[in-house]
């Protein structure tokens, strides 16, 4: 069992940090809500509020790594030009999309979309993470910092979504290939 | 009855909404710089080659670079002159979810193409 350095290089974009953020985003969302808008009755400990600043926190260094890993590692491999001459482009998964009328539109309109809107489930984790952090349990006494930080995390997690869909779906009819080859496990004979 | 206490605040805020304000708006601005600086690049080569700050991610890392400078220069602007102020945040909120809009829709390539 091998895998390209590539290969392995999109799984942790991908499916490490880029899925793990999609899994966190339904938590926060839930949990910001749960713990912002409790009945004074029951309050919310401070060790619950010290572990959704970490989780928080945690999804914002998540989401930076997926874009900083999709935009400075693996998409220069996926928009490599080709040298003149080169029949093969299982190399060179942009040329190879748009080699074919039926897959160009994975890269015309999924990755042109996805290379950008990526960016802003960051950007909106990162707001979030900073307001609860500042406000923490008083955030339920601001009815409308409450309702733009849960709505700029669902903002968040529809980025995420389109970005990782399109990811998935660019992955599959054209996966970025090559490098050194990395042998995971020695398989049994057949 | 739980529908009522949630309504209403049983505590004053305790801190001022500047701040919160601040990094909500600038989150908007952030995004929109974002999806305009990308519809610019796409359309002037002049702009796209400015971008390019590196290559082999091309345009793309000026966009997204420039377009976090700007969210955080603003942030930190906004946050500065609101942190002990009370803003309206209906409009403020109004304007970031907007811009957040418009930034989705900017961005998506059959809308930018329109440019």
């Amino acid at each position: 069992m091998e895998i390209t350095a590539r290969a392995l290089w999109t799984m942790i974009h991908g499916m490490g940090f880029g899925a793990l953020y999609l899994l966190a985003c339904s938590g926060a969302l839930v949990e910001l809500y749960r713990f912002t808008s409790s009945s004074p009755a029951s309050p919310s400990t401070a060790a619950q509020q010290r572990f959704l600043k970490v989780y928080l926190i945690a999804m914002a260094v998540l989401a930076w790594a997926a874009v900083l890993t999709g935009a400075y590692v693996i998409y220069p491999w996926y928009r490599a030009a080709v040298p003149p001459g080169t029949v093969d482009l299982s190399q060179f998964p942009q040329r190879l999309l748009m080699s074919n009328p039926t897959t160009v539109g994975w890269h015309s309109l999924g990755m042109e979309w996805k290379e950008h809107v990526a960016w802003f489930a960051p950007l909106s984790i990162t707001m979030a993470a900073s307001v609860f952090i500042r406000y923490g349990r008083d955030l339920s006494n601001h009815k409308q910092l409450r309702t733009a930080v849960l709505g700029f995390v669902a903002a968040s997690f529809l980025a995420a979504g389109i970005a990782g869909f399109f990811g998935a779906m660019i992955d599959k009819y054209a996966p970025v290939q090559g490098g050194n080859t990395i042998q995971l496990m020695q398989g049994e004979k057949p | 009855m739980n529908a009522l206490q949630r309504e209403i605040p049983s505590n004053p805020p305790a801190l001022a909404n500047g701040s919160g304000a601040a990094a909500i708006l600038s989150a908007g601005i952030g995004s929109f710089t974002l999806a305009a600086l990308a519809i610019a690049a796409d359309r002037s080569s002049g702009i796209k080659s400015a971008l390019i700050f590196y290559k082999p991610t091309g345009q793309l890392s000026g966009v997204t670079t420039l377009a976090i400078l700007i969210w955080l220069v603003v942030w930190a602007i906004l946050d500065f002159r609101w942190k002990k102020k009370t803003i309206a945040l209906t409009k403020t909120n109004r304007i970031a979810f907007v811009l957040m809009i418009l930034s989705f829709l900017l961005t998506f390539p059959p809308i930018a193409d329109l440019f």
